[in-house]
């Protein structure tokens, strides 16, 4: 407790500056998976952009890629316009439901293993092992002064950092453009300026917030931490260092004569392993706390030493505090990972899932807007008869031309549809759109003399493609100067 | 200062002014911001130079650069005026036709009428062009000098009794006013004009009426009353009435008569601007 350190004592600061960690290097069944996920997730973003996808001569041949230029968004068979941008919505109200079940189920996993932050800065740490040595050397090569050998680790270091963090921001750009292209027009020096902004804006946070900021990012900067403290409970399986198993802790000397003594002698040999290789710094023997990021590498160091000195591995694991306390009164620990948190997440997920997956697979290629004249609202034709003025917009999402023939109901018998510039087959204007694209036009509905209507009549405006006959509508309003 | 204060807790110095007992620190400023601070001293030297900031007495300093806003907006003008000028050239050599019939040349023409509809014609015929009692809408079907693409242009060119010498020109008799018919004749007249849009008028005799207006009306309305564009005589079957169609209205137009002006456009507007007004209103509701 630093801060109430320097509070009770009436030090001169009330500021400390952060202590740097030097994590040491672990092995282990956790350190594993780590590596798994970081080879998985950061291949996924390194060479996702690169995967090609056929959508016909038209349209981007790139499987994954946001055209800002050509508003929309292609996920491999999947083509998004604007105007559905709530699929967007929709998968992050998944994605945060996503990590309340995490929680749920075993606290921050989140954190501990597919985080951005976590993956990057576990990228950097393994450079930094691989360059400047492990925990000690390190330690000792910055209390040390400079020297040649060190000014060339720590630009080795910091040079494949920079390479990292520049990388991080060049694949970033990929995703808004054909990545060949970009990556050719970025090293020819012909590609937009904005492509340099945001390698440039990736590479400076890569570098400082892996590179320098690390665990800090977690503490002071990200809300996730605090969020998840509202989300647990008392089930959720959190890293956990098992007290009833472990205090009282002594050296294996000291236990051995405190065991011939007859005292109680717990099996945390008091090592510090568990907090040399922990990414934040953290003590986990002084319970579940906010610094831990769940990640687990105490579990490895702790198994591995436990195995040297021939105890039970499993000293710290993922567990509870419950149990904790039901193993210390003798009883057998409980897990519930099936409980009606953990289900009624799970049933949110394949809700918001298949009703996403539904709409998708259901939703219609075509689409047709309209918006009435504001001025004027109707002009009153020399037959007595009224005119309506519309701007009509006809959507079409498929990769092909389209055409539609454009019908208005709602009117009594008599009225025409124009729509200028349109030929009309059997009273039906029939609008070509071309592919993947909208077309706005100018219609015209004219209600002949003699019809009387009221003041404003709702009518409806159908597109039938001519070719398959699916269709979209709308409705809108035809006005006349009729009185009420 | 008296003399320097020194606060226990930070070691920093006191400005030496006490509120209640709460003295303030003498913080100096982060070096960031002094040296952002200097550099805009710095910048601000720099820019008294290159670009114009002194005033002088009848003048200013104009700086190295010799930058202008005043020049750099006529550029932009002149720049946006190259730009158009290639269309604007197609324009002034396209027919109307070939205008309407060319989708690039149709929307510079159409967004140069809608501009310039809006400064020289809305003030009478309404920013929706529906005009209103004795200002044509250009938006329905009835024309009463022609609606077609020609017809218009001709229209705006020279106006309506205007000062132009080719000016479109009518001149309908102030029947009531000047003693040609009497007002029971005139009320007659009203009748048969009204019956022949499917409306009528007390009292009026429909067949006296038919008699009179084959006598003195039909020179320029026509024998049908359909009017005729040439002359711009309004075709009084329709329902479209630019004095009003009702009974006070039809008896005062008969016997005052209406002699409504448009100004010329020819001499004002350039011809390119005449050409995508006549589209611009054409589009609106033109026809023949």
């Amino acid at each position: 407790m630093r801060v109430d350190e320097n509070v009770t004592t009436g030090g001169d600061s009330y500021y400390v500056a952060a202590k740097k960690n030097y994590p040491a290097a672990v092995s282990g069944r956790l350190r594993t998976i780590k590596w798994s996920v970081l080879i998985i997730t950061l291949g996924i973003y390194y060479f996702l952009p690169f995967i090609r996808w056929d959508r016909g001569p038209d349209a981007p041949g790139q499987a994954v890629l946001i055209d800002m230029a050509g508003r929309k968004a292609y996920f491999f068979g999947v083509e998004i316009w604007p105007q559905e941008v709530y699929y967007l919505t929709g998968l992050l109200v998944l994605a945060s439901v996503l990590l309340f079940l995490m929680n749920a189920v075993a606290g921050r996993v989140w954190c501990g293993y597919l985080c951005p932050q976590t993956v990057w800065t576990d990228l950097y740490f393994a450079v930094e092992r691989w360059i400047e040595g492990d925990r000690r050397d390190r330690i000792m090569m910055d209390r040390a002064s400079m020297s040649a050998g060190k000014f060339l680790r720590k630009a080795a270091k910091h040079i494949v950092w920079l390479l990292i963090a520049v990388g991080t921001g060049g694949a970033w750009v990929l995703y808004f453009g054909d990545a060949p292209t970009i990556i050719k027009d970025t090293f020819t020096g012909n590609a937009a300026p904005i492509v340099y902004v945001w390698i440039g804006i990736l590479t400076f946070t890569t570098y400082s917030l892996a590179g320098f900021m690390r665990e800090q990012v977690c503490l002071y900067m990200c809300p996730w931490p605090r969020i998840q403290a509202a989300l647990t409970d008392e089930w959720a399986l959190n890293v956990t260092y098992r007290t009833d198993r472990g205090e009282p802790r002594m050296s294996v000397r000291t236990g051995q004569r405190a065991k011939a003594a007859g005292a109680a002698v717990g099996d945390c040999i008091d090592c510090k392993a568990c907090v040399q290789v922990c990414p934040t710094g953290v003590d986990i023997r002084e319970g579940l706390q906010m610094g831990c990021i769940q990640c687990g590498l105490c579990i490895d160091a702790c198994d591995t030493v436990m195995k040297k000195v021939g105890r039970e591995p499993g000293l710290i694991g993922y567990d509870t505090d419950m149990n904790i306390a039901r193993r210390s009164e003798g009883k057998p620990p409980i897990y519930r990972i099936v409980r009606p948190r953990t289900v009624l997440y799970a049933a949110l997920i394949v809700v918001i899932g298949g009703v996403m997956a539904y709409t998708l697979a259901t939703r219609a290629f075509q689409g047709v807007s309209v918006l009435h004249d504001r001025n004027p609202l109707y002009v009153n034709l020399s037959d007595g008869g009224t005119r309506n003025g519309y701007t009509v917009r006809l959507i079409n999402k498929r990769p092909h031309e389209r055409h539609f023939a454009l019908t208005v109901s709602g009117l009594p018998e008599g009225f025409t549809v124009e729509a200028q510039g349109v030929a009309a087959a059997g009273g039906k204007p029939v609008i070509g759109v071309p592919a993947d694209t909208t077309r706005e036009l100018r219609v015209l509905v004219m209600v002949p003399g003699g019809v009387s209507l009221p003041a404003s009549t709702p009518i409806d405006f159908y597109i039938v493609d001519t070719d398959n006959g699916e269709k979209a509508s709308t409705s809108d309003f035809f006005r006349t100067a009729a009185a009420n | 200062m008296a003399h320097e204060e020194i606060d226990k807790v930070t070691g920093v110095s006191t400005t030496g002014h006490e509120w209640d007992g709460i003295r303030e620190l003498n913080n100096p400023l982060p070096r960031w911001w002094l040296w952002v601070f200097y550099a805009t001293i710095v910048f601000a030297v720099g820019y008294v130079f290159v670009y114009p900031a002194v005033p002088l007495v009848s003048s200013y300093s104009k700086g190295l650069l010799g930058h202008s806003q005043r020049a750099s907006a006529l550029a932009e003008t002149e720049a946006g005026q190259a730009a158009r000028a290639e269309v604007g050239q197609q324009l002034a050599s396209a027919s109307l036709e070939e205008i309407k019939n060319d989708p690039k040349m149709l929307e510079f023409a159409m967004a140069q009428g809608r501009a310039a509809f809006g400064d020289n014609c809305a003030p009478c015929h309404g920013s929706g062009a529906t005009g209103s009692k004795g200002y044509p809408n250009l938006q329905d079907d009835d024309w009463l000098w022609g609606g077609t693409l020609a017809d218009i242009e001709h229209t705006i060119t020279v106006g309506v009794r205007s000062t132009s010498e080719d000016t479109r020109m009518n001149d309908m008799p102030r029947f009531g006013a000047d003693g040609l018919l009497d007002a029971k004749q005139i009320r007659n007249v009203a009748g048969y004009v009204l019956s022949l849009s499917g409306s009528s008028i007390d009292g009026a005799d429909v067949e006296a009426g038919k008699e009179i207006f084959a006598e003195n009306c039909t020179s320029c309305h026509g024998e049908d009353a359909k009017g005729s564009h040439e002359l711009g005589a309004p075709n009084l079957t329709d329902k479209v009435w630019l004095y009003g169609g009702d009974e006070d209205s039809v008896i005062y137009t008969i016997t005052h008569a209406h002699r409504g002006v448009m100004p010329t456009w020819g001499g004002k507007l350039d011809p390119v601007t005449i050409k995508s007004l006549a589209i611009y209103v054409h589009d609106l509701g033109g026809g023949t």
